[in-house]
């Protein structure tokens, strides 16, 4: 049986190449060093900056921060920021561990985390900036119905498939003018672990806390329903199943229906103006540092116009760095990001909702505080 | 002067360059084979321990690193027993087909054909498992529901996209097609011309020459193509992660949109947002899955060499 023999040979030497990649991969995480080099002292108006400045964290802000990196590059040449997308939480970790010059994380830094932030930053504290807002969207396919509107505890309802057809009477008492069919609804989830799975957790958990048990969670908690890796494969799996809805950005619903969701007593479609209102109107968490802008989502808001379904991601970083290059290059970046320049470039690689004016002012006063020294 | 009588001393053996150097290149090789084996296990034990001392309630789904990998065992086990039982018998009357069948002009074009099966990516099967397959089957789980749903693999409710168990274990059979109809021609083809033409000798028809003196010499070589076959299918990822609906969970419903995920799938869904402990339980997963497919290659070799003085392929 030689052939045999080769052809497992070729399975196992396969296999084992496949475990190696993923060390590689783990390790690769750690490597980021810090390397800023260079000040800008020319003596122009606008001061050229060149250096590295070194990054990681969500992944939800990847494309939004190619949108940055591609349109500081314009500002700043000699200026290269380095992002590595490798989850909020290993953002945060290298971040506090002083490998990396600034975390993106989905979550602002926990209790825990702000005491390792003093190690960390000293005396001067972290910064914490939303500066990347993107509205979720509830994308359905249900030919013949554009227009749907959804209270939160239907949408619980759905989603832990409690509600099993579109003609429930708890969807139709939202929308007594739509002709709903009995068609069975798929409730599609992410099958993989993610920020967007994590929000909309959170909101179902605080809207509805009677019917959503599971709680505010990155993996989906409840063994039910139809499961997309990935936003591409739910948006694929919505838009292949009859009577399929499902959770995603909102920039990524394509030719999907949106539905409206229940605030208050009206129905808010996803928009960048509800979704920006609403990080605007919610409050900032108590017994944080001045510039840490870290805030507590309200996702059962009952202001008009705003939409609580919205992924909030932060930039964390340190207001004093010891290296002064790095403080340059860090306020230089971070001041080009909540700019509206800057913001627009997000939107428009990433379909993010751009930050309101007051938010930017309070961010600007936060960027403005960068300074180094110890 | 040396005499005459006494034969010409045995000229020593001339160890040449290219002798030293293929031979000491060769030993290297295996030995680097068995060292990165044994590098993968220590690393997979190394990385997994922690998961395994952890306090349960600290692990994803809070019950601890067994709990949180049997669904995941049951998946992968049940995905590659679904494609292994759809491709052996294809596989095998494919290669009975090609070797004693079609014409010999055409065996060779056709052999290529089914081995290039093996040389599409799984990220294609995977797109093609949800653009195409999953797609076309919706109409028949539907009818499988409503006709057999008293059989528990049929219970329903019928998935709305056909992104099931058995869609995915169909994915898996295609692409496990090529390995063990490869290996099950080889051995066909090597059945002794003698038995064959005896049987036929004797009056019999061409199955009964198949079924007398070609299927229970190639026995061995059949099981040996489905072991591998099967530890093809048991790590299979992407197109796995790709098609199949995962909500975790144990079921044997193979046409409903709840399933029960696959290790290797799981890994490469859960791995780029994970840290800490979670990447340890992952990486423990991936032990339960090396252990699983080097039991099965085991087990292949051992069946393949208890045959071994039957098989007449060595």
């Amino acid at each position: 049986m030689k052939l045999s023999t080769t052809t497992r040979t070729v399975a196992v030497s396969a296999a084992l190449a496949g475990t190696l990649a993923l060390t590689a991969c783990g390790a690769s995480n750690e490597s980021s060093g810090t390397a800023a080099s260079g000040g800008g002292s020319s003596a122009s108006s606008a001061p050229q900056l060149s250096g590295t400045l070194v990054g990681a964290g969500s992944s939800a802000q990847q494309a939004a921060m190619q949108g940055w990196t591609a349109g500081y590059t314009t500002v700043q040449p000699g200026v290269t920021v380095n992002y590595d997308p490798v989850g909020s939480g290993g953002g945060r970790s290298q971040f506090l561990a002083g490998g990396t010059d600034f975390a993106g994380s989905d979550a602002a830094l926990g209790d825990e985390e702000l005491t390792q932030a003093q190690d960390r930053c000293g005396r001067g504290g972290v910064f914490e900036l939303p500066d990347y807002i993107s509205p979720i969207a509830l994308v359905y396919n249900l030919p013949g119905v554009d227009d749907l509107n959804l209270a939160p505890a239907t949408i619980a309802g759905i989603f832990t498939g409690a509600i099993t057809s579109w003609n429930d009477p708890a969807i139709t008492a939202d929308n007594p003018d739509a002709n709903l069919p009995s068609t069975p609804i798929t409730a599609v989830h992410r099958s993989d672990k993610s920020g967007t799975t994590e929000n909309f957790t959170d909101y179902l958990a605080a809207v509805a806390p009677d019917v959503w048990i599971g709680g505010a969670v990155q993996e989906w908690p409840v063994p039910s329903g139809e499961a997309g890796a990935q936003t591409s494969g739910l948006v694929a799996a919505v838009q292949s199943g009859e009577g399929a809805i499902g959770y995603a950005d909102e920039s990524q619903a394509g030719d999907l229906s949106v539905a409206n969701v229940k605030v208050g007593s009206d129905y808010v479609a996803p928009s960048a103006e509800a979704a920006a209102a609403v990080v605007e109107n919610s409050p900032k968490v108590s017994g944080r540092g001045e510039y840490d802008l870290a805030i507590e989502l309200q996702r059962d808001t009952t202001g008009s116009g705003e939409y609580p379904i919205v992924l909030v991601s932060y930039h964390i970083g340190c207001i004093r760095y010891d290296n002064q290059d790095t403080a340059e290059l860090a306020k230089s970046f971070f001041g080009y990001v909540v700019s509206e320049d800057g913001q627009q470039a997000a939107a428009d690689a990433a379909g993010s909702a751009p930050i309101s004016d007051t938010l930017r002012e309070q961010a600007q006063g936060a960027v403005d505080a960068i300074t180094a020294g110890s | 002067m040396t005499t005459t009588s006494a034969p010409p001393p045995q000229p020593e053996p001339k160890r040449r360059v290219g002798d030293r150097v293929f031979a000491g290149s060769a030993k290297g090789a295996g030995i680097l084979i068995l060292v990165v084996l044994a590098g993968v296990a220590v690393f997979l034990v190394t990385e997994a321990w922690p998961a395994f001392t952890a306090s349960p309630a600290d692990l994803a789904g809070g019950e601890g690193v067994l709990s949180y990998v049997a669904p995941l065992v049951f998946g992968t086990l049940l995905a590659a027993v679904i494609a292994l039982l759809i491709a052996t018998p294809l596989a095998v009357a494919i290669a009975l087909f090609i070797t004693y069948y079609v014409p010999r002009r055409l065996a060779a074009g056709l052999g290529y054909v089914v081995d290039l099966l093996a040389a599409i990516p799984s990220i294609v099967y995977g797109f093609w498992g949800i653009a195409a397959l999953a797609p076309a089957l919706v109409p028949f789980y539907g009818w499988a529901e409503r006709n057999l749903g008293f059989i528990p693999f049929f219970a329903g409710p019928a998935s709305a996209t056909g992104r099931t168990m058995l869609t995915a274990g169909l994915v898996l059979a295609v692409m496990i097609l090529p390995i063990i109809s490869a290996i099950s021609r080889e051995v066909f083809s090597q059945a002794p011309l003698l038995h064959r033409e005896a049987a036929l000798a004797l009056g019999a028809t061409r199955w009964e020459m198949i079924t007398m003196a070609v299927l229970p010499y190639g026995k061995s070589g059949i099981i040996g193509g489905a072991m591998l076959g099967l530890g093809r299918a048991l790590g299979e990822t992407l197109a796995i992660a790709l098609v199949l609906s995962i909500s975790g969970g144990i079921s044997f419903n193979l046409i409903s949109n709840t399933n029960p995920g696959t290790i290797a799938a799981n890994i490469a869904l859960q791995f780029p947002e994970s840290t800490g402990l979670d990447v340890n339980t992952l990486i423990a997963s991936g032990l339960v899955l090396f252990v699983i497919t080097l039991a099965v290659n085991m087990l292949a070799r051992w069946v393949v060499n208890r045959r071994a003085d039957f098989s007449g392929a060595n």
